[in-house]
């Protein structure tokens, strides 16, 4: 009784340690479930132009921060003949150019790609108290307007949540009171706008900041950045479209700049310009997920599998579909009972079938063993001793197996091609010990083992070629884990198997005539 | 119907072969201890030097260039068995019944000449027939002569005797008889006859071919309602005193009855199939919860044998209703 608490115990800690690994997987790093989870990536493009005067030229771009839902995947910075050097400041990352002369129209590129994530908990995004906003400077018309304002905007609102959205709409109301355009003047410019929101809002008390962004739409050019306005409330900031009032980032919008440190300076240079085009590409999560912890050096992915080279993985993914093999194998032989001729024969055929595809492998594994058996039955007449028979066998097999190929290929059948992928060795084992058993058991066993064998060896196939478990295996091999806690416990399953429940049908059924 | 229930098994007390590798090999048959029985030499002489009659052995080979030396050997004999030291499940054993000039004739009567006795010979040695394909030995004993009390019930064939001991115990036991079909073989797989056997009496239960009951054997139609091993003690002691000889607490005893020498041991197996339960129309799992139940084990094989008998006897209530009781026209219970 010991010992089997013990196996559970043991069975727990393999199975609790490989789900709790797929689970971190998965919910911390963000690797998906199923092979066909996808996900947008944008690749924004900023195109700095402007004419040079041949005078030193210092180009200074402020660049987005990565946040916790969105990961950079790559920056590029391309400009020809610039030095290049990226700052980062408490105000944010800036891009700096510089050259000592140049004159005529420039260009400087900045290139970004990104995707979001959705993190398992969004830290709130608490924030220090800023400085009391400096009162701003209106001149005596102007005050009047915005104090009548801000006292009709406070009469209507509860909060500062609500007296900064009701700011923002009464504002932007299509029949605009006097005083209202009087604030807006005629020249209301974006900039201008979130300036003046952020002025009355001062006015009032309340902390307020700019934020510049982009929203991503797929095949844009052209495009600018959109003012939204952050306000400090409650401990953090908030954030406010400025044209209709709604709270929160919208959806699709990358944050590039927040407070009032300007997009773009140019020194040595005029009418310089910016302009941002967008594209929409859709990547596999799991291909950026692994880019993106590799990046990062997270722990459970650089030292794993995907460290390795391309073609050692390949090989990896294959032998790491071998256990699900070993699996079905123990579910064939210990609960449904199935014999097959060597224990683990029907994996390596199911592995050559992987590369032959179905249907040919069958035809190609029973052409070769029912060849080989032919002549294997013609060997036992010559008196061989057994090794030299094996040997004879194989040989005999290669050239099933080359006969096979070249007539296939003169006929113009590509898949028969595949049939090296057989495990030679293991084929000719598999005739000389079926021709054995013919022999000596009949040829009624060879079919039941030879059956069994294929069957297992399908079986086994279907569930390693399956996409979704192909996946998961290669990407989740703590999968293996749970596997071995499950042969383990299938190691103690001691009840019937269901041939068994065959084989002793006939006690069933005179038990139930006896009693009768 | 072709699927029992579980259930239902499981109130008969049928084990099943999960059921016995890990609660009957594994726990009462050491791993070490398998040699003795895999390797029929040992076990014969372990048998000779605890005095229990086995067939005479009359020479072994080990070596391929021994093969030479097979002439010289068999040139004494006219009927002989050929079989590997290390072989299972009655695999790769030769009977040689007649010899004629350079004819060997099988039971079967087919001849075969003394190159195909030498190929034979030669695969044995290579481990065609051994565990994992291991180098393997050869022995040659002497054919045991068939008693006249089986010669209705066996065809081409000598029928043995399967006696299940646990522990020292008999529990359960069964007569295998060699059909046509079997090829004179006496394994359940290829065709022989099972027939379940009363541990109290030594009288024929129930019998089996390919798992389906049978009242008379199909080759020549003897009925076994009338079939009564003789010698059952001392085959019930025979048996029982193989777990002193190899210490395994769960073995298959083959014995078999020579018409001269008697009730002897052929072979011993630490894995016993389980094709008996069907035979006897039971199953084990009662038996063993008996012998398991026991709590000092009497270390003498007489007194043991006494202990089943009188345990397993089918009066004893046990069993289920006896087939054969209920069976050509006797009043139903």
């Amino acid at each position: 009784m010991y010992a089997k608490l013990r196996l559970y115990i043991l069975v727990t800690l393999i199975m609790g340690l490989g789900i709790g690994l797929i689970l971190y997987k998965h919910f911390a790093l963000g690797f998906p479930l199923l092979p066909d989870d996808k996900k947008s990536v944008w690749t924004i493009e900023a195109k700095i132009d402007f004419t040079a005067r041949g005078d030193p030229i210092i180009v200074s771009f402020a660049l987005p921060q990565e946040t916790p839902n969105t990961v950079f995947i790559e920056e590029d910075f391309a400009s020809p003949d610039y030095g290049f050097s990226e700052l980062t400041s408490p105000t944010g990352r800036r891009a700096q150019w510089s050259k000592r002369a140049a004159s005529g129209s420039q260009t400087a590129y900045y290139r970004l790609s990104i995707y979001e994530i959705d993190p398992i908990t969004t830290p709130p995004i608490t924030a220090d108290l800023p400085p009391e906003p400096v009162k701003p400077e209106f001149d005596e018309v102007h005050k009047t307007a915005a104090i009548t304002l801000l006292d009709q905007v406070r009469s209507k609102s509860a909060n500062t949540e609500i007296f900064t959205r009701e700011l923002i709409t009464t504002l932007n109301s299509s029949a605009p009171s006097q005083n209202q355009s009087l604030l807006l003047n005629e020249q209301s410019s974006e900039d201008y706008k979130t300036h003046l929101i952020i002025n009355l809002l001062a006015l009032e008390g309340i902390s307020a900041r700019i934020v510049r962004g982009l929203y991503l739409e797929d095949g844009r050019r052209r495009q600018s950045l959109t003012n939204f306005v952050e306000v400090y409330i409650g401990s953090q900031w908030l954030l406010f479209n400025q044209k209709s009032g709604d709270r929160g980032k919208p959806e699709n919008f990358l944050v590039w700049q927040r407070g009032d440190q300007s997009l773009l300076d140019v020194v040595g240079g005029k009418n310089s310009q910016i302009s941002f085009s967008i594209i929409k590409n859709v990547h596999s999560t799991r291909n950026l997920v692994v880019r993106d912890s590799m990046n990062k050096q997270a722990g459970l992915v650089d030292f794993s599998i995907y460290s390795l080279p391309i073609e050692q993985q390949n090989a990896f993914k294959m032998i790491l579909l071998l256990p699900i093999g070993a699996l079905i194998v123990v579910i064939m032989r210990l609960l449904i009972g199935i014999r097959t001729s060597g224990t683990f024969m029907p994996i390596l055929i199911a592995l050559a079938l992987i590369q032959t595809t179905l249907l040919t492998g069958i035809i190609i594994f029973l052409t070769v063993v029912g060849t080989g058996l032919l002549i294997r039955s013609y060997l036992s007449r010559l008196n061989l001793l057994f090794v030299a028979r094996i040997s004879a066998v194989i040989i005999v097999v290669i050239a099933i197996i080359a006969s096979i190929s070249i007539i296939s290929n003169k006929l113009g059948i590509d898949q028969a091609m595949t049939v090296t992928f057989f495990p030679m060795i293991i084929l000719s084992w598999t005739i000389e010990r079926m021709s054995v058993l013919w022999e000596e058991d009949g040829p009624r066993e060879v079919f039941i083992q030879g059956g069994g064998s294929l069957l297992t060896a399908v079986i086994a196939y279907l569930f390693m070629t399956n996409r979704t478990i192909e996946y998961l295996t290669f990407n989740f091999p703590e999968l293996m884990l749970v596997n071995l806690a499950l042969i383990l416990i299938l190691g103690q399953y001691t009840g019937y198997r269901l041939s068994e429940l065959y084989r002793f049908h006939s006690l069933e059924r005179r038990d139930v005539s006896g009693k009768r | 119907m072709f699927l029992a229930s579980a259930k239902k098994l499981r109130s008969f007390g049928i084990i099943g072969m999960n059921q016995r590798n890990f609660g009957l090999i594994s726990r009462y048959n050491p791993r070490h201890l398998y040699p003795l029985v895999d390797d029929k030499l040992k076990t014969k002489l372990l048998a000779q030097k605890a005095g229990i009659t086995v067939p005479k052995l009359l020479g072994t080979l080990q070596y391929q260039h021994d093969v030479r030396l097979l002439k010289e050997i068999l040139r004494p004999y006219d009927q002989f068995v050929i079989k590997p030291v290390k072989g299972s499940g009655g695999k790769g054993i030769l009977v040689i019944t007649e010899h004629d000039h350079n004819l060997y004739f099988k039971p079967s009567s087919d001849a075969i000449q003394l190159a195909d006795i030498e190929r034979h010979v030669s695969n044995i040695l290579s481990g065609l027939h051994s565990l994992g394909g291991k180098p393997d030995t050869v022995m040659i004993e002497s054919l045991i002569q068939l008693d006249p009390v089986f010669s209705d019930y066996s065809y081409e064939g000598i029928p043995d005797i399967r006696i299940i001991v646990l522990k020292g115990y008999p529990i359960m036991a069964m007569l295998r008889l060699t059909t046509h079909a079997s090829d004179g073989k006496a394994n359940l797989h290829q065709g022989a006859v099972g027939v379940g056997i009363d541990i109290g009496t030594g009288n024929a239960l129930h019998a089996v071919q390919y798992g389906e009951t049978v009242s008379h054997h199909p080759d020549t139609r003897k009925t076994f309602s009338e079939l009564a091993i003789p010698h059952w003690d001392k085959l019930l002691q025979l048996a029982a005193a193989c777990y002193e000889m190899t210490g395994l607490g769960y073995l298959g005893a083959d014995l078999v009855l020579d018409r001269d020498q008697g009730p002897m041991i052929i072979e011993l197996n630490a894995r016993p199939g389980l094709s008996i339960q069907v035979a006897n129309y039971a199953g084990l799992a009662p038996r063993v919860a008996i012998i398991e139940a026991l709590n000092t084990i009497d270390p003498d094989p007489q007194l043991r044998a006494a202990f089943s008998k009188q345990q397993f006897s089918v009066d004893s209530g046990i069993h289920p209703p006896r087939l054969l009781h209920t069976r050509s026209g006797d009043p139903k219970p």
